[in-house]
């Protein structure tokens, strides 16, 4: 089993984001990460605040979208960014609590809001050795 | 892209040909080498586009075209609502009616040269720009409300610019038929602290200079002489039009069963126009808009309150605002009939050609003014759309450079500071919160846009009236 890992992937206008994880809690959590340094460094961020979000869908790249969707909300509505995710599943529904603090524009130097999750590219699977594998391009 | 797989119409159109599954062709536009270069993604979308019911005419992919999400960037197709046609969340995508706004300022660049800095840093610090920057103003349900349906209007009667500014918008600043309540509570949420920002990625206000006239008589017509100052803004319907995207992509996503339509890609999402669905989200989107034009019309006032305390001789009037992410009833001729199309547009700017009776009368003789957005360091350009655009791509023109690098490859190749001196050094001064953010807008990642916008007039997509040089440049 490997480590979780991430990488942003070429797209001409916006960005991918791809992760891989031993378990799909911790590709969701490597996706999150992901998500955070499209914005910054996501070793910059403190954890300061937590909040917990909700997510069903009928499958798992439709559950990716979602969970990409609701961190992407709550970094608008709330100015936040994140540095920390903890996802549990229960099926096709998705608990997480997620840590972090509100932008601030010195120090993290964000680069770009995120607008939203597209389903171009989209895809979770998991492979014959167990483990799990997502992709998704956000538009910038 | 493999040429091999088009059809070569002439020197500027290439054809995918219909086969199984398409419903019409696909056209796009560009000279060989263009093509080339193009992205085989742009074709895989195009084709997708054509599996999509109720289409009339080709598909269209204008010369700036590159691979996006659901539809190419640069993609335009239209569909009839009574041959079961269908409205996309996709097809519009998240920033709904991002747009251009060109205003006149009646000054010279020896006007300005010497104030330039300080007016830059006096818009920098008014208009909130970049990540996690907010608007001063707050609206209540109510306000929100009467701002989704009365567009620029409603920005105009808060004090926000003059009538005359409506004169030069796109239906004159506000679209009818907008439904607030089909706007989610969260997209609204999303919205509150947003109105009159700017914004960040490909998004900029800049002040330009008017470097070349290559239409004197459509340039008097619009306002514009060498060495013009003007000012370019640059964006769309903030975090409410990407709710609205989000909220709609995902419902129309998962009812695509319940309607029949087998989506070759979800990002397609789509819903018939006459269905319930269908018919929320044009409400919606049409409220998401007027989101725009609002905020494009709030930040107008920002930038002339700051040009007011540094140039008080400057007039800043519309030369014109139009949208390139929308989906619009138009009336267009199809092989000799004339009906009523909902006409999508990625990435594509709606370029009504001389006559067409949309056009304010001042406007009418010449065509509508076609906003071109490029990069930081190469310039924009103002087109004029023709008569012959209404059967080369429904009167449709492109949007912009296009980008030619991702964002990943930009910020390893180029570093922010670099980008922000070499610019200087030719006189163009940049603000920006983000270094990475510069250096993924580095000019050397879009494509040069003299290219697109000559391959754009040689199609008769468009004709060149001016080409614009930035001077200052407000990032987000």
């Amino acid at each position: 089993m490997q480590n979780p890992s991430w990488s942003h992937i070429e797209h001409d206008a916006d960005i991918g984001l791809r992760a891989r994880a031993p378990s799909r809690e911790s590709l969701f959590e490597a996706m999150g990460e992901a998500l955070t340094a499209v914005v910054t460094d996501p070793a910059s961020v403190r954890l300061e605040r937590q909040l917990d979000i909700h997510c069903e869908a009928p499958d798992d790249a439709l559950l990716l979208v979602d969970w990409l969707n609701a961190l992407i909300y709550e970094m608008a509505t709330r100015r936040m960014i994140f540095g920390s995710w903890r996802v549990k599943f229960d099926g096709h529904k998705l608990d997480a609590r997620v840590e972090g603090e509100t932008v601030d524009r010195a120090r993290h130097r964000p680069v770009v809001e995120i607008k939203g999750a597209t389903y171009t590219a989209l895809s979770v699977e998991q492979d014959s050795s167990g483990n799990w594998q997502a992709q998704c391009v956000v538009d910038v | 892209m493999d040429l091999n797989r088009l059809e070569r119409i002439d020197e500027y159109r290439w054809q995918i040909p219909v086969d199984g599954p398409m419903n019409v062709p696909g056209v796009i536009f560009g000279d060989q080498e263009q093509i080339l270069q193009m992205d085989d993604k742009v074709y895989e979308q195009l084709r997708n586009v054509t599996l999509l019911p109720g289409l009339v005419g080709p598909v269209y992919a204008m010369p700036d075209a590159h691979w996006g999400y659901g539809f190419p960037i640069g993609g335009v197709a239209a569909f009839d609502a009574e041959a079961d046609g269908v409205v996309s969340a996709g097809g519009v995508g998240f920033d709904i009616s991002c747009g251009v706004r060109t205003l006149h300022t009646k000054l010279t660049t020896a006007q300005l040269e010497p104030v330039k800095s300080e007016l830059a840093d006096a818009l920098y610090a008014d208009i909130p720009v970049g990540v996690g920057s907010e608007g001063a103003i707050r609206l209540s349900n109510a306000q929100m409300d009467a701002m989704l349906c009365g567009g620029a209007r409603w920005a105009v009667e808060q004090g926000y610019g003059v009538s005359e500014d409506l004169d030069r918008t796109e239906e004159r600043g506000c679209i009818a038929d907008a439904k607030p309540e089909a706007v989610s509570d969260r997209a609204k949420k999303r919205q509150r602290r947003e109105m009159g920002t700017l914004g960040s990625g490909n998004h900029y206000l800049e002040i330009q200079r008017v470097a070349e006239v290559f239409d004197v008589a459509i340039a008097a017509a619009y306002g514009l002489t060498a060495d013009d100052i003007v000012v370019s803004i640059h964006c769309g319907s903030r975090g409410l039009g990407h709710q609205i995207g989000t909220d709609y992509l995902r419902e129309m996503a998962l009812a695509a069963g319940e309607f029949g339509l087998e989506l070759p890609d979800r990002e397609l999402a789509c819903a018939p126009i006459l269905s319930t669905l269908g018919q929320r989200y044009l409400g919606a989107m049409r409220a998401g808009m007027n989101c725009a034009l609002a905020n494009r019309q709030i930040i107008t006032h920002l930038t002339r309150q700051a040009f007011e305390r540094l140039l008080p001789d400057a007039r800043l009037t519309m030369l014109y605002d139009v949208s390139h992410n929308i989906c619009k009833v138009e009336r267009h001729v199809i092989e000799g009939e004339e009906k009523e199309l909902y006409v999508h547009r990625k990435g594509a700017t709606r370029a009504f050609g001389p006559g067409s009776p949309d056009l304010e009368p001042g406007l009418r003789s010449v065509g509508q003014p076609v906003l071109i957005g490029g990069s930081m360091g190469t310039g924009s350009y103002v087109l004029a759309g023709t008569v012959e655009s209404e059967t080369a791509a429904l009167s449709s023109a492109c949007h912009g450079a296009g980008r030619s690098m991702s964002r990943r490859q930009a910020r390893r190749q180029f570093h922010g500071r670099q980008i922000v001196d070499g610019l200087a050094d030719r006189g163009i001064v940049i603000r920006s919160p983000s270094s990475r953010g510069v250096a993924e807008e580095a000019p050397l990642a879009y494509k040069d846009v003299n290219r697109v916008v000559d391959i754009a007039e040689r199609a008769h997509l468009s004709r060149k009236v001016a080409r614009l040089e930035p001077v200052v440049c407000i990032k987000g």
